[in-house]
C-alpha cells in the first residue's frame, strides 16, 4: 500500500504528462506482482474493492475521537476521506514501519473477501495498521472518489514505456485481462510468452490520420484516394463475438455501459471502427445532431430511459477490421470498405449506417469541398489511400484528416493564471471576453479560457503585460486592465461552439487557442457576443 | 413582558453562571501579571511587552521571526542570537539599546523575574518565563519538540500557567519523521535527474534547517540559495552550523544547462516570480507543516510538498501540555478553539488569548 500511497501522492501534484509517465513507470518496476498489477487497475479505472459507505467511516472515527475536535479537523480539510487518514493516529506519535503495512494486494484480497458483518472491523483494522498516506489511498479507493488525472491510456503507454513494448499491443490484450495483471507485466518483462486472450471482442487499437500539411498533397495522385467527411462526434470501436458485445473509445476505454441502444441492435459479427453520435440516421432521412447532444450521453455509468429516448444514440461506420472472425485488416481500403457496405445494410437502419464517400476529381475540387461541407456536424473530410491496409498508430502517408478552417475572433484578455511546471513562472492561463450590452453601456462577458497557441517569446509579451497591468487578484488569478479604449485584444481560434448553460455568457468554444496577438487592435475593436451566438445559430441550422 | 422565549433563556443561562471558586492563585491572579494589549501580551508589574507587534518601549523577543521580532522599540532583550539576526535583517540600529539574555540566566525587570529557556523553534529560539509572588507564567512563543541539528532543543520548563502556540493545533497535524520527507526529494532527483529542484523553505530558520537536514542525508553536491538567504545561513555558519558547498543562484550570465539536476533553495514567494525562469524545467517543493493537506499543496502550484515543521504538531502540543501539566493552559496564535477544546476533555482549564498580528512565517 506504501509504494501505491507515494504514488498517488505525486501523480495528483504531478501536471506534466511526462512526470506523471516516469513516475508510473518507476512504479510498475520497483513493485512486486500482485501488487503493482491492482495499483494499475486503481488507475486504469478496472479495480473491482468492496466499497466503504462514507456513513460507516463517519462512525468509525467517532468511536474514538470528539466529535467537535473531527468537525473542527473536516470543516478545515475539506475532504472527508483526507481528514479521516489524518485524524486517525490522534495522539499516537510512533510511525508505522512500511513494512508493518499490509499490501495493496493483501488489502484488496481482504476487502473482497469480507462478508457483510465483517466490512466494520476490517475496515477499523487496516485503518490501525496503515500510515496517513495510505490511508487516503485506501479511503480513497474504499469510497471510490479516487481522482488523479491519468487515463487508462497514459497508463497503458506508461507500462509501454517501462517494458519497451509497443502501445498498441498492450491495448490488444488490455481487454481480454483482468486484475492483477501478472501473465501481462510477465510478458512486459519478457520472462514470458505474450498472453493469449480467451474473451473475444477484445479491443483493438486503431488507425489514426494525420493532418494535411503544407504540400502533402501535391505529389499525390487524387485517383488513388478516396474521401469521407469527418464526423464531429466521437471514434468509436464495435466488438461484438457471440453474446459478448463491447464499445470502445478510441483509446481503448469500455463504454458499453452508457450506450445499451447501441449494443442491443448490433446484428454482425466482428469489429466495426465508426463515429458515435446522437440523432437519427442517413437511412432514416433525419438529422446528425451536434457533439454538445452527443455529450448529454459521455462518460456516463449507466443511462436513464429518458436519456436514452431524448438522445438516441447511433453509429457511422468507417471500416471494417474483422468480419466474423476472419481479420480483414490486411484487405485494401476498397476491399474493407465494400464488406462493410454488406454488414451494415444488413443492420437495423435506426441504429447503423455507412459514412458516405465524397466523389471529387482534383484536390482542388475537395478543398472547395471541404471549406463548405453540407451538415454542421463535420469538421472536414479524411482521406484514405484505396489500397492501404488497416494499420494500428499513426502511419504518415495512408489517411489524411483535413478540417474545415478553425474559427476566429477577436477577444479582450480579462484574467491570467499562472501555469505549471516550466510555465509556474507565467502567466500562461488566458481567460477572454468580448463585448455585449449592459445596463450602463458595453460590457466584456467571458467566452473563454485558452492556455496554449502562442510561442515562447509571445508569452513573453503576454506575461508582460499581466505582470504591468493587473486591478485585482483573487488566489493564483489576476484581474488585468480591460477597458475599450486599452487593453490586449486575442485572436482566439477554435474548432467548434455550442449553446452552454454553464457559462454565464451562453456559449461554450471547442478546443480554443490564442492564434494571434493583435496589439495593432484596441479592445474596442474586439467581436461582440452577438456574433458568436450567430455562429451557434448558423451552426444549428 | 415575560414571553416564553425569554423564560427559557433565563433557565438554560443558570448552570452556566459563572461559580465562586477558591482561587488556586493565592498571591496573584496571572492576569495581573501578564495579559493581552493591542500592542502584545504585556506585564504590567515589569512594564514590558513580550513579542508587541508595535514599536514598544521594552521588549522581549522570543525569536527573529518578524511576526514575533519587529524593529523600532526601544529596549530589548532577547538571547544573542536573535539579537544577532534582527540586526541582520533590520540593520544594526534596529532598536535603541539591546541586551542579550542567556538560557537560564535570572533577570530581574521592576521586580519581575524574567528568564529565556530553549524553545527548539529556530535558532535562538526562547520561551519566557515571567515570575512575581510565587506566580510563573510561560510564554513559549513558537516551539517544537522534534529533533533539529539547527536549534537548540526545547526544554520543558515548570509553571502555573502556559501560554501555547496553535498553529498546527488541529489533531489532522502529525509532522513525520523529517528525514523521510527529505528522502522524498532525493528519491524525486534521482527520479528526474534533468529538473531543477526548487525547494521553498522560509528563509530565517527552515531554509538552514532543510539546508542541514541534506546534508545529514548524505546529500554532498553543491546547493543553490536565493540571495535572500545568504547572511540568514552565513551566520547560521558563523554558529557552528555547516551548512556545506553553498552557491548563489543569482549569478548573471547563468543558463538554465547550469541548473539541471541541482537543488535551489529560496523563500517560496519567489518561484512564482521570474526569478524562477533561470531554472531547468524546475520542480516546486515546498517544506512546511502546512504541507499535510493536500489541497494546500494543489493550491499552491507544489509538486512535492515536504511535510517539515517549525512548529508543534497535534501530538506534541497535547503531549506538552499533559507533560507540564499547568494550573491553566492560555492559546495564542493558531487554531486556538480546538486546543481549548481538548484541554476541556482533559480536564485543564484553557482559554484563547486572542493576540493578533502573528502570523506563520516561521512555517
Amino acid at each position: 500500500m506504501r509504494a501505491f500511497a507515494t504514488l498517488l501522492d505525486r501523480l495528483v501534484l504531478t501536471p506534466s504528462r511526462n512526470g506523471k509517465l516516469t513516475l508510473l513507470a518507476d512504479y510498475f518496476r520497483d513493485t512486486p506482482d500482485p501488487d503493482r498489477g491492482y495499483g494499475l487497475a486503481a488507475i486504469a479505472g478496472t479495480l473491482d474493492l468492496k466499497s466503504v459507505k462514507p456513513a460507516l467511516l463517519r462512525e468509525l472515527v467517532l468511536e474514538r475521537m470528539d466529535e467537535v475536535l473531527f468537525r473542527y479537523s473536516y470543516d478545515y480539510v475539506g475532504d472527508l476521506a483526507e481528514t479521516i487518514a489524518l485524524v486517525w493516529d490522534e495522539e499516537r506519535k510512533e510511525r508505522v514501519p512500511d513494512e508493518a503495512q499490509p499490501r495493496l494486494g493483501a488489502v484488496v484480497s481482504r476487502m473482497n473477501a469480507l462478508g457483510r458483518t465483517e466490512v466494520r472491523g476490517a475496515v477499523r483494522d487496516l485503518l490501525d495498521r496503515l500510515d496517513p498516506s495510505a490511508r487516503f489511498a485506501f479511503l480513497k479507493l474504499a469510497t471510490g472518489g479516487l481522482r488523479i488525472g491519468v487515463s487508462a491510456r497514459l497508463a497503458k503507454q506508461a507500462l509501454a514505456d517501462f517494458s519497451g513494448r509497443d502501445v498498441t499491443e498492450i491495448e490488444t490484450l488490455w481487454h481480454g485481462l483482468s486484475p492483477p495483471y501478472e501473465p501481462l507485466f510477465a510478458w512486459l518483462e519478457g520472462r514470458a510468452d505474450r498472453p493469449v486472450l480467451a474473451t473475444p471482442a477484445i479491443f483493438h487499437s486503431v488507425m489514426l490520420a494525420n493532418p494535411v500539411g503544407e504540400g502533402d498533397l501535391d505529389a499525390l495522385d487524387p485517383a488513388d484516394f478516396a474521401a469521407e467527411w469527418k464526423w464531429d462526434g466521437i471514434r468509436v470501436q464495435l466488438s461484438a463475438a457471440g453474446s459478448t458485445r463491447r464499445l470502445y473509445s478510441r483509446s481503448g476505454d469500455d463504454i458499453s455501459a452508457a450506450f445499451p441502444d447501441v449494443l442491443e441492435a448490433i446484428s454482425f459479427e466482428g469489429v466495426v471502427d465508426g463515429e458515435l453520435l446522437v440523432g437519427g440516421t442517413a437511412r432514416m432521412n433525419s438529422p446528425t445532431r451536434t457533439f454538445s447532444d452527443l455529450q448529454q450521453r459521455l462518460n456516463r455509468k449507466t443511462v436513464t430511459p429518458r436519456m436514452l429516448e431524448d438522445y438516441p444514440a447511433f453509429v457511422r461506420a468507417y471500416d471494417v477490421l474483422f468480419e466474423g472472425e476472419a481479420d480483414v485488416r490486411p484487405q485494401s481500403f476498397s476491399d474493407r470498405r465494400a464488406r462493410l457496405g454488406e454488414m451494415i445494410e444488413k443492420a437495423p437502419h435506426d441504429r447503423f449506417d455507412l459514412s458516405p464517400l465524397v466523389p471529387f476529381g482534383s484536390w482542388a475540387e475537395l478543398e472547395t469541398i471541404r471549406r463548405d461541407p453540407p451538415d454542421p456536424v463535420i469538421e472536414g473530410v479524411m482521406i484514405k489511400r484505396l489500397d492501404s491496409p488497416y494499420q494500428a498508430g499513426r502511419m504518415k502517408g495512408p489517411w489524411f484528416k483535413w478540417k474545415r478552417d478553425p474559427f476566429n475572433i477577436d477577444a479582450v484578455m480579462m484574467y491570467a493564471q499562472r501555469g505549471h511546471g516550466k510555465r509556474s513562472s507565467y502567466y500562461s492561463d488566458f481567460t477572454f471576453g468580448v463585448w455585449t450590452d449592459g445596463p450602463d453601456g458595453p460590457l466584456l462577458v467571458p467566452v473563454g479560457k485558452a492556455y496554449f497557441g502562442f510561442t515562447d517569446a509571445e508569452l513573453e509579451v503576454l506575461d508582460r503585460y499581466v505582470r504591468n497591468n493587473t486591478t485585482d487578484r483573487f488566489g493564483p488569478v489576476r484581474a488585468v486592465r480591460a477597458e475599450p479604449g486599452y487593453g490586449f485584444v486575442l485572436e482566439v481560434a477554435f474548432e467548434g461552439i455550442n449553446r452552454s448553460t454553464r457559462h454565464k455568457s451562453g456559449v461554450a468554444m471547442r478546443f480554443p487557442r490564442i492564434a494571434r496577438l493583435r496589439q495593432d487592435k484596441l479592445p474596442a475593436d474586439a467581436d461582440r457576443l452577438e456574433t458568436l451566438m450567430a455562429m451557434v445559430e448558423a451552426k444549428e441550422g | 413582558m415575560n414571553t416564553v422565549a425569554t423564560r427559557t433563556a433565563r433557565r438554560r443561562r443558570l448552570p452556566l453562571a459563572p461559580r465562586t471558586k477558591p482561587s488556586i492563585f493565592p498571591r496573584m491572579k496571572p492576569d495581573q501579571l501578564l495579559h493581552p494589549a493591542p500592542a502584545g501580551l504585556y506585564c504590567p508589574a515589569g512594564d514590558f511587552y513580550i513579542d508587541p507587534v508595535r514599536p514598544v518601549a521594552r521588549a522581549l523577543i522570543t525569536h527573529g521571526h518578524s511576526d514575533h521580532a519587529r524593529a523600532g522599540h526601544g529596549a530589548v532583550l532577547a538571547t544573542r542570537e536573535t539579537l544577532d539576526i534582527m540586526a541582520i535583517r533590520y540593520g544594526a540600529d534596529f532598536c535603541g539599546a539591546m541586551q542579550a539574555a542567556a538560557f537560564g540566566e535570572r533577570i530581574d525587570l521592576s521586580g519581575v523575574t524574567v528568564s529565556f529557556h530553549p524553545a527548539g523553534h529556530v535558532l535562538g529560539s526562547a520561551q519566557i518565563a515571567v515570575e512575581k509572588a510565587g506566580l510563573t507564567i510561560v510564554a513559549s512563543g513558537d516551539y517544537k519538540r522534534g529533533a533539529d541539528p539547527t536549534a537548540t532543543p526545547y526544554e520543558p520548563v515548570p509553571c502555573d500557567i502556559f501560554i501555547t502556540e496553535a498553529t498546527f493545533g488541529l489533531p489532522v497535524f502529525h509532522h513525520p519523521e523529517p528525514k523521510g520527507e527529505m528522502g522524498k526529494l532525493l528519491t524525486s532527483l534521482r527520479q528526474f535527474p534533468e529538473r531543477s529542484h526548487l525547494l521553498g523553505a522560509y528563509s530565517l530558520g527552515k531554509a538552514q534547517r532543510v539546508i542541514r537536514l541534506l546534508r545529514d542525508c548524505g546529500y554532498d553536491a553543491p546547493i543553490y540559495i536565493h540571495g535572500s538567504l545568504a547572511r540568514l545561513c552565513d551566520y547560521y555558519v558563523s554558529r557552528g552550523i555547516a551548512l556545506g558547498d553553498l552557491r548563489p543562484a543569482t549569478t548573471e550570465r547563468s543558463s538554465p544547462a547550469d541548473f539541471r539536476g541541482a537543488v535551489v533553495v529560496g523563500p517560496p514567494s519567489a518561484f512564482a516570480d521570474r526569478w524562477a525562469r533561470r531554472f531547468n524545467e524546475p520542480l516546486v517543493a515546498f517544506a512546511s507543516g502546512w504541507m499535510m493537506v493536500r489541497q494546500r499543496a494543489k493550491q499552491g502550484g507544489v509538486e512535492l510538498p515536504l511535510v517539515i515543521s517549525d512548529h508543534c504538531d497535534w501530538p506534541e502540543l497535547t503531549g506538552t501540555i499533559r507533560e507540564l501539566a499547568p494550573r491553566e493552559v492560555w492559546v495564542t496564535h493558531g487554531r486556538e478553539e480546538a486546543l481549548v477544546r481538548w484541554c476541556e476533555l482533559a480536564g485543564i482549564p484553557a482559554r484563547p488569548l486572542h493576540l493578533v498580528g502573528y502570523e506563520d512565517e516561521g512555517d
